[in-house]
């Protein structure tokens, strides 16, 4: 049974068609990247798994529980996590409290009496493990400075770590390269790699940067005009002379 | 038949005036980005001015009429524009709410200075009437109109019409609807975004004048009160027109004129509906449409594309500095506050002042959960504390509890009902979620009180002081005691959610709705408790305030006190504890001030109201804003200290001193960091003003 189980999906914007009929899955611990030219919709599908729209057609199911008509937060708490492709950090809080936010939020045990007798604070062992993390990124260098100050790329990483703490089984990263230069995306994909190779965590990559995808993933499905026109491993898939024509006409 | 017909034609005229104010608030609204709840204020200055000049000083009713609405509408917005808006254009919407709720506040009372208390009768309209002080009225088959009523439906027409054609075909309508998406990519297109500002809102001032010398001859007198009233109808109108399109706004102004008109006409006058219902109308309608209406539904609060070259909101003041300065802080506070609490022991009159303040302080920390933690704007805290007052006056009478248990009852009743109101109106966003609680915050007033059950109708009820054991609390001395426990209590309670996971999750939520999603936050259940912890907050300082006074009277919770102490409390500063305290403290203090100074009463709103105009440039508050200078001032003294010692123990590098609104130093890179993009989230807190503009590293 596959850890992720998307079919089928389509999704209509007022006549048009933006997604037909998409069909696409991820096994526990694996790599499994989705490319496509702008437009594609790529970022309508990772939507559509998230949640935050809901497809016309189809269905997703996760671990093997439909989870078609789920609310964002309760897919999280199955074991989803992502990162986005505009950053999305909480301002005003330092990066050990992005990822104590996460922690808490994962434990669930967040009720409002243990607020009143002052037993929300971070314990002990939620500090520990978000030592491991930042770790783990690179990031214990700057725990505890507020996350306006961090760069472009580190601050991906923070995105990345905040997922991690929820401890998913699929991450799901939104073109994480945009915005990063070549070493800055180079350093992602490493700690990415270190994440998978650690946490057993499985990745859906959805990307432009085709080196990236080249060295990270193993499975590869190509998204045109809002069907998948290519699927397979991934030298298979950049080999073929469709998925040329479609998306790196022009590189060739 | 004719009957219907005639009382659709009575609702009509009603009507028409609903929609010419809505028009204006929409007009307002997609031209400066400003809900202007002061909308009706300023319909009433005109109103006040043509009543002076035609009814006061006969003049006649041309020269009247183009000084009220012609010179003074217009140089209105003006002023609004030159002083208060146009730094306000890269705020948030809330900040632009605060601001507009500072001008319903402050507006009314200074018109009233000038224009008198006392009733002004006999207002008459602008059409010319036959003889003496009859009206002209037309015939139209069996059915009659006079020409105030002419002279509405075809102004309302006329500006209806003016004001699609303006959208529709001509440059500076797109303008002016492009300078409230982004008013600095339309300066990056060449055009002056100032100028096209100014022209918005002197042209919607002008619409808000004729609306008011229009309606005023509806009324049998000239006074704020109506006009604050009639908003509410205008923004069930525009609600209908999803704050966007004209036509739709004059429509639902319209059928809500007819809707009355029917109720009056087919209910039996003298029936409990009747008196509750037809009245009440605008408020119902305005609550239901919020509610039901799907048009309004998770609406996204637009960003401005070029909110990225804001520097990013600054820290609390209090998390950044140093630990001995901290407890300097600390120290410092208690000595005063202890030195405070002695000299007022002395007088029974400071006595009952500092007791008021601190009874206060309780309701004012209401808001440091929902506005400070929750980032949203609640107008109906009044109604709350009046929740909570009404239930343990009204429990002490007919159950005999102590006073006591019935305060934390009312507490739990004030709680449960703000969870039960927070789960319908969190699916509105931004905007909509404060108009919401206005609606509320009205129907309450206008519905729940009059009821015996609730506010015991006319005879107000009398609550006992309670007793602890050995201490009677009848004694002033005693009962300051037992408030400054309850309000420490509270403030740590506070302190303890805010830090404590429902604290962080709110955060959180304020920086990022959709992250917080993605990592398992349910956003709807943050928000219910936050809103059910604030009414409870509110619903005790209820308590604590009716059996500070002794008497459970309605006016004491009216809706102009929820507005007012959003005003007070926001401007001073909404996120921190110690800012509600000073809030209460300087609303006391400063009523007193003014009291000795023999200054007219109404100057205490004006001055808090237009002290809300402040927000645009410190939205943490003027205190914060205050603290984060001192903090700086005395951190550079330090680090002088420092480095002195600086071989011995390098010293931290005081990052967050910003003194003077200049920006903490970045680290190397900055530009182009996640401060960036954190600039445009994060709703009321997120943008800084002009103040921090002017440094970046």
């Amino acid at each position: 049974m596959s850890l992720l189980n998307a079919t089928d999906v389509t999704k209509r914007f007022a006549g048009i068609t933006a997604l037909d009929r998409v069909t696409l899955r991820v096994e526990a611990a694996e790599a499994v990247g989705l490319i496509g030219p702008n437009g594609a919709g790529k970022t309508t599908f990772f939507n559509c798994l998230l949640g935050l729209l809901r497809p016309d057609g189809g269905r997703v199911e996760f671990d093997g529980r439909n989870i078609t008509r789920l609310p964002v937060y309760k897919r999280s708490r199955l074991g989803f996590g992502r990162t986005f492709q505009r950053i999305e950090l909480f301002s005003g809080l330092t990066v050990r409290d992005h990822l104590l936010v996460a922690e808490r939020s994962r434990r669930g045990d967040g009720r409002l009496w243990k607020d009143v007798l002052n037993l929300g604070g971070p314990k002990d062992d939620e500090i520990a493990r978000t030592d491991e993390t930042l770790a783990l990124l690179g990031l214990s260098d700057v725990a505890d400075r507020p996350i306006e100050a961090l760069s472009l790329g580190r601050g991906r990483l923070v995105e990345v770590g905040r997922a991690l703490m929820t401890e998913p089984k699929l991450l799901l990263l939104d073109e994480p390269s945009s915005g990063l230069d070549r070493h800055e995306t180079d350093e992602l994909v490493n700690t990415l790699e270190a994440v998978q190779r650690e946490r057993g965590t499985a990745i859906l990559l959805v990307e432009h940067d085709v080196e990236m995808v080249q060295r990270f993933v193993t499975r590869l499905y190509v998204l045109d005009f809002g069907t998948l026109i290519a699927e397979g491993t991934t030298d298979e898939v950049l080999g073929d002379a469709a998925v040329r024509k479609a998306y790196l006409g022009e590189l060739v | 038949m004719t009957d219907f017909i005639s009382y659709v034609l009575r609702g009509i005229p009603f009507g028409c005036v609903f929609a010419l104010v809505a028009v204006g608030l929409v007009l307002t609204y997609k031209t400066s980005g400003v809900f202007n709840l002061a909308f009706g204020a300023q319909a009433f200055v005109s109103a006040a001015v043509y009543y002076d000049t035609h009814v006061r000083h006969n003049w006649p009713i041309i020269p009247a009429f183009v000084l009220a609405v012609i010179v003074i509408g217009p140089l209105v917005g003006l002023i609004f524009d030159r002083c208060i808006f146009r730094f306000m254009r890269g705020a948030s919407e809330l900040a632009r709410l605060v601001a507009a709720l500072g001008l319903l506040v402050a507006v009314p009372q200074i018109v009233g200075l000038w224009f008198g208390q006392s009733p002004s009768y006999g207002v008459e309209g602008i059409w010319p009437s036959s003889q003496g002080s009859n009206f002209a009225v037309y015939h139209f088959g069996s059915y009659s109109l006079n020409g105030d009523q002419v002279a509405t439906i075809i102004a309302t027409a006329v500006v209806a019409i003016g004001l699609t054609a303006l959208f529709r075909f001509t440059t500076i309508g797109l303008r002016m609807r492009a300078v409230v998406e982004s008013s600095r990519m339309t300066e990056l297109n060449g055009i002056n975004a100032g100028r096209v500002g100014t022209f918005a809102w002197m042209l919607s001032s002008l619409v808000a004048g004729l609306a008011g010398v229009l309606l005023a001859p509806l009324f049998a007198q000239v006074s704020a009160d109506n006009f604050n009233i009639l908003i509410v109808a205008a923004i069930a109108a525009a609600a209908f027109g999803r704050l966007q399109s004209i036509p739709m706004t004059l429509l639902g102004g319209i059928l809500l004129g007819i809707a009355q008109g029917l109720l009056g006409g087919y209910l039996p006058p003298a029936s409990v509906l009747a008196q509750g219902l037809r009245p009440s109308l605008p408020f119902v309608i305005l609550f239901a449409l919020l509610i039901f209406w799907p048009a309004l539904r998770n609406r996204r609060e637009v960003t401005d594309p070029l909110a990225g070259v804001d520097p990013p909101p600054p820290g609390l003041a209090a998390l950044e500095r140093t630990r001995a300065l901290t407890w300097a802080t600390r120290i410092f506070g208690v000595v005063v506050g202890v030195a405070a609490i002695a000299y007022i022991m002395q007088d029974n009159y400071w006595l009952l002042l500092g007791t008021q303040a601190v009874v206060l302080g309780i309701v004012f920390l209401s808001f440091t959960v929902i506005t400070g933690m929750a980032g949203q704007i609640s107008l109906c805290q009044a109604a709350f504390a009046g929740m909570g007052a009404f239930t343990t006056a009204q429990l002490v009478h007919s159950q005999g509890m102590p006073v006591l248990l019935t305060m934390v009852i009312g507490a739990i009743v004030a709680a449960i009902v703000g969870g039960l109101l927070a789960i319908p109106i969190l699916r509105l966003g931004g905007i909509y979620l404060a108009l919401a609680t206005f609606a509320f915050a009205l129907m309450w007033e206008n519905i729940f009180v009059p009821l015996d059950w609730v506010g015991h109708g006319r005879a107000p009820l009398r609550v006992p002081r309670p007793v602890i054991g050995p201490f009677d609390l009848a004694s002033n001395k005693s009962f300051f005691f037992f408030a400054l426990i309850v309000l420490i209590i509270m403030s740590i309670f506070v302190i303890f959610v805010r830090n404590g996971t429902t604290g962080r999750f709110l955060d959180a939520l304020r920086g990022s709705e959709t992250a917080a999603q993605s990592i398992g936050i349910n956003p709807t259940r943050a928000r219910i408790v936050a809103f059910a912890l604030s009414a409870g907050i509110a619903g005790l300082g209820g308590g604590m305030l009716v059996t500070q006074s002794g008497v459970a009277q309605p006016a004491d919770y009216g809706y102009f006190f929820g507005l007012l102490w959003v005003v007070l409390v926001v401007t001073l500063g909404s996120r921190t504890v110690e800012g509600a305290i000073q809030a209460a403290i300087g609303f006391v203090l400063v009523g007193e001030i003014l009291k000795r100074l023999g200054v007219n009463a109404s100057w205490e709103p004006i001055l808090f109201g237009l002290g809300a105009i402040t927000y645009a440039r410190h939205p943490e508050g003027i205190l914060e804003a205050n603290k984060r200078q001192s903090l700086a001032f005395f951190q550079r003294q330090f680090s002088k200290l420092g480095k002195k010692q600086a071989e011995e123990a390098p010293v931290e590098p005081a990052h967050a001193a910003a003194g003077g609104g200049s920006l903490p130093p970045l680290p190397e890179g900055a530009v182009g960091t996640v401060g960036e993009k954190a600039a445009k989230r994060g709703g009321a807190y997120s943008k800084r003003g002009r103040a921090g503009r002017g440094a970046k590293p």
